[in-house]
């Protein structure tokens, strides 16, 4: 089997049992609740800030989008504003719809090779990466807005009406939340394209499917603890308000489950800063995105730019001088 | 070619399934194969620019005779690239190797090999900047078999070769960047990659020579001074045979109205040389219908930049002869022939790297009073923008009838249209010179065109199968819109193309042939006194003349 995918697996396994054991166990509650959170959200803190400065630190020497439609320039020829943007409005419009919508994974396609008489490439659109990502990202968005619930009180009004919309489906006791489903399947799915998807396969990395597997972890425990065990949820929201006003308390009986949900999402937390999962800080700053197509109509300044030697046209034309006269080419200086 | 691989034994190789397994695994073994990779530069040729680690070496042989530290200076060409590019820095880090930009390579469609996915090809840089650059790496770099569980690999002789192979197999066309959600370029990394390689003396002589000829004699094929004369001298007879006038062209002339540069390879190779002329015939008919003033220049005699395969600063020593010229002759503005990487240069580096060009007028079309505004401040404009506007303005008079025997399609190059958004511009022009115009289809045109195959500096002899595989996907679809228009014309704005693209058509779809677009203009312009013609500019019979032959 893949070590790849087996090694975040057992991390994955390894993880929860730590925290369950350690809470239900070694009476740990002090810090898989309140130690190992606080250190992980700083990580993320820290860590976040940290890469997104480095990036910011490294120069932009050449102003180089890549451009997807036509060019503005002579006025009766119609210009792709977003795609190929001129201008900071046009710029913005695209990184919206590049951070909120996906626009350039929409656009995938999905090369087939017929092997027959006439040999066609064919190209077809390839919408279900898309599909999944955007569920994923927004599922998981309305997944952690909705946990604000415990960590706020009274809970704000805009909360409530996230959940209530969430749950419109009014399903079960207690009523089902949309957005856990939609996350756990959405995970799943974008797992079974990398083990199923032989080229997917082939590109993925540990990285890529601990984060996968750690998400599962965390919506299976979610939903476990929501739908089917008993977890005792005023003293959850006691442990959480601590944290949150920094006062940390730890209440009786609250299981090992919950610990291990937390410890999860730690881990992920701390993780965060050192992965590819950065690629949400990463993409505001993409230069062949978030820049206009405007070179030559606005200089671009590269702040290292320094002097390099030549070959000057008086060096050439010592070089040349006979042969240009003798072919009536003009000259500088005639000797 | 009958020495070359058959075009069914090549579509026989193509899998698009990888193999399962670790791809570093793999690195040890990969072998550069004969018929896809190009030569090493010659010693010589590096020594021109100075540039390191000049001698004889030999991609085959075991020993590269690499500098004792070649380590340490790609250690520190890294490091210092990730500080001067932020494109760099965050490419390597944010990859989150979805995979949607696997199947948008042309050379993964045509050859299938995994380490031509846009994605493994950053892989393979990327798994060395994560063992030397990043806290991750270094951390489970210390645990047994940590590294691999980074993705991670130390930089070894092998690996360099595995770079080198593959940074040669990819033309820098940005269509991966298109689908990429993240923007990740792969030009961009190549070109680093490159760079990189730069240091150590690994340049290959397709790149090297012409940029070392480019250096010394102003164009990439070392035509001297009195040879380029002779050769565009050559063009005026055959012009005078065909329209009866005479469209000699001017050089260095001082005080003239526009300084106009085009690659080299449109004066010397065949199709190109036919679009040099259609350039001759418009110079020619402007200054007679309207006085306009243009030259050339022997010094200037490049619009392409082969630095640009190099490194960034060989691009901006080769690129600042543009602006030198323009200056010292005094001219308003200048105007670029029909390039591809020449084009992507002049757009987004050149007004940055040799600018600003205050020395110059905002570019403004005598004869329509148009003011180029994207072009206001690099004051460079493009020849299709030049000539689609004169149409436009009624400012050309056409005969549509002597391309109709052309049925054509158009080829966008990558650099132009992913670099810089020219799309409508030469549209405009084949539409208003010929009648039966077809696109492909579009998955494969505008900013989703497929590269000719042969582009960034790999348009040599000796990797004719790697050219070939590249070119597939392009080739699909010009052989889909030959069968089914019967179309028998390819256009294009590239230099390169003009070259790649032929071989191309004789390879997959031999009854096809390219056209530069300026060549097509050539054709339909009515020159003032002109007889009455009955060739086209390759002297073959124009429609309707060919009972006269």
């Amino acid at each position: 089997m893949n070590q790849k995918y087996l090694i975040p697996l057992t991390t994955v396994f390894l993880l929860f049992l730590v925290a369950y054991t350690g809470v239900e166990g070694a009476g740990l509650q002090w810090f898989f609740g309140i130690v190992f959170p606080y250190l992980a959200v700083f990580a993320f803190l820290a860590g976040f800030v940290i890469k997104v400065m480095g990036w910011a630190s490294s120069a932009v020497p050449f102003r180089i989008p890549t451009t997807c439609g036509q060019q503005k320039s002579l006025p009766w020829i119609k210009q792709n504003c977003i795609d190929n943007p001129d201008t900071s409005t046009g710029v913005f419009i695209r990184m919206v719809l590049e951070i909120f919508l996906f626009r350039s994974l929409f656009r995938n396609t999905k090369a087939a090779f017929n092997r027959n008489v006439s040999n066609k490439l064919a190209y077809s659109w390839e919408i279900f990466l898309w599909l999944g990502a955007l569920a994923f990202h927004y599922s998981f968005l309305v997944v952690l807005l909705r946990h604000f619930r415990f960590f706020t009180s009274p809970v704000p009004s805009c909360l409530k009406w996230l959940e209530y919309f969430d749950g419109i489906v009014q399903l079960g006791l207690p009523g089902l939340f949309v957005s856990g489903v939609v996350l756990l399947a959405a995970t799943l799915f974008l797992l079974a394209r990398r083990i199923f998807d032989t080229k997917v396969t082939y590109i993925s990395q540990a990285a890529d499917y601990f984060p996968l597997f750690l998400i599962i972890g965390i919506a299976a425990t979610g939903i476990a603890m929501r739908y089917f065990t008993k977890v005792d949820i005023m003293g959850i929201k006691t442990l959480t308000m601590g944290l949150a006003t920094f006062s940390p308390v730890i209440p009786e009986g609250v299981g090992g489950l919950f610990y291990a949900h937390v410890f999860m999402v730690s881990v992920l937390f701390a993780y965060f800063p050192a992965s590819k999962l950065m690629h949400m800080g990463g993409i505001f700053l993409s230069p062949t995105r978030n820049m206009a197509n405007n070179t030559r109509a606005k200089r671009h300044v590269n702040p290292w730019n320094y002097d390099v030697k030549t070959h000057t046209y008086a060096e050439y034309e010592d070089h040349f001088r006979d042969k240009m006269i003798e072919a009536g080419l003009p000259v500088d200086k005639k000797e | 070619m009958s020495d070359q691989i058959k075009p069914d034994e090549l579509i026989n190789k193509i899998d698009y399934s990888p193999g399962s397994g670790n791809w570093m695994d793999t690195t040890p073994s990969v072998q550069i194969q004969p018929g896809m990779y190009c030569y090493a530069a010659k010693a010589e040729s590096v020594e021109t620019l100075g540039l390191p680690n000049a001698r004889p070496w030999n991609p085959l042989d075991e020993d590269w005779h690499l500098p004792e530290n070649w380590q340490e200076i790609i250690f520190n060409g890294i490091k210092e690239r990730l500080e001067r590019f932020r494109t760099f820095k965050i490419f390597m880090d944010v990859c989150v190797r979805c995979g949607a930009c696997a199947d948008k390579c042309h050379f993964f469609l045509g050859t299938g090999d995994p380490k031509n996915m846009p994605v493994l090809r950053a892989e393979l840089l990327r798994s060395v900047y994560r063992n030397d650059f990043t806290t991750a790496g270094k951390i489970l770099a210390k645990i047994p078999g940590g590294s691999r569980l980074a993705g991670a690999r130390p930089m070894t002789l092998d690996v360099l070769k595995e770079w080198w192979y593959y940074f040669f197999q990819c033309t820098e066309c940005r269509r991966c960047s298109v689908f990429c959600p993240y923007g990740i370029d792969t030009a961009e990394i190549t070109i680093m990659a490159r760079e990189i390689f730069n240091l150590i003396g690994l340049n290959i002589d397709w790149i090297a020579t012409p940029v070392s000829n480019c250096f010394k004699t102003g164009n990439h094929l070392g035509i001297q001074p009195h040879a380029f004369k002779d050769m565009l001298d050559f063009f005026v007879e055959d012009l005078e045979e065909i329209t009866g006038v005479n469209c000699a062209p001017q050089y260095q002339k001082k005080g003239a109205d526009i300084l106009f540069i085009t690659p080299s390879g449109d004066v010397f190779a065949d199709p190109g040389t036919y679009t040099c002329q259609g350039y001759l015939i418009l110079f020619k008919y402007l200054k007679e219908k309207y006085g306009l003033d243009v030259t050339w220049s022997t010094y200037a005699s490049e619009g392409g930049n082969f630095g640009f395969f190099t490194s960034h600063e060989t691009m901006k020593r080769l690129n600042a002869k543009m602006y030198a010229e323009a200056k010292r002759l005094g001219v308003k503005w200048i105007l670029g022939g029909e390039c591809g990487h020449m084009w992507r240069v002049i757009h987004q580096y050149m007004d940055t790297m040799n600018g600003p060009a205050d020395f110059l007028e905002v570019p403004m079309n005598p004869i329509t009073g148009t003011i180029f505004e994207n072009a206001r401040s690099t004051k460079m404009v493009h020849i299709t923008e030049f000539t689609a506007d004169l149409i436009k303005h009624g400012k050309l008079e056409l005969d549509k009838g002597r391309n109709g025997n052309r049925i054509m399609t158009f080829h966008d190059s990558c650099n132009t249209s992913r670099g810089m958004g020219l799309l409508d511009e030469p549209r405009y022009v084949i539409q208003n010179v010929c009648d039966n115009f077809f696109e492909m289809p579009p998955n494969t045109i505008r900013e989703q065109t497929f590269c000719c195959g042969s582009g960034s500096g790999l348009n040599a002899g000796e990797n004719m199968e790697l050219r070939m595989a590249g070119a597939l996907p392009r080739a699909n679809a010009v052989k889909y819109v030959h069968e089914k228009f019967g179309v028998n014309t390819l256009g294009t704005i590239c230099a390169i193309d003009r070259a790649a693209l032929s071989t191309l058509c004789e390879y997959w779809v031999p009854e096809v042939e390219v056209y530069g677009i300026h060549e097509l203009v050539g054709n339909a312009l009515i020159l003032p006194g002109e007889k009455n013609r009955t060739q086209d500019l390759r002297m073959e019979p124009l429609p309707g003349c060919e009972e006269d032959e």
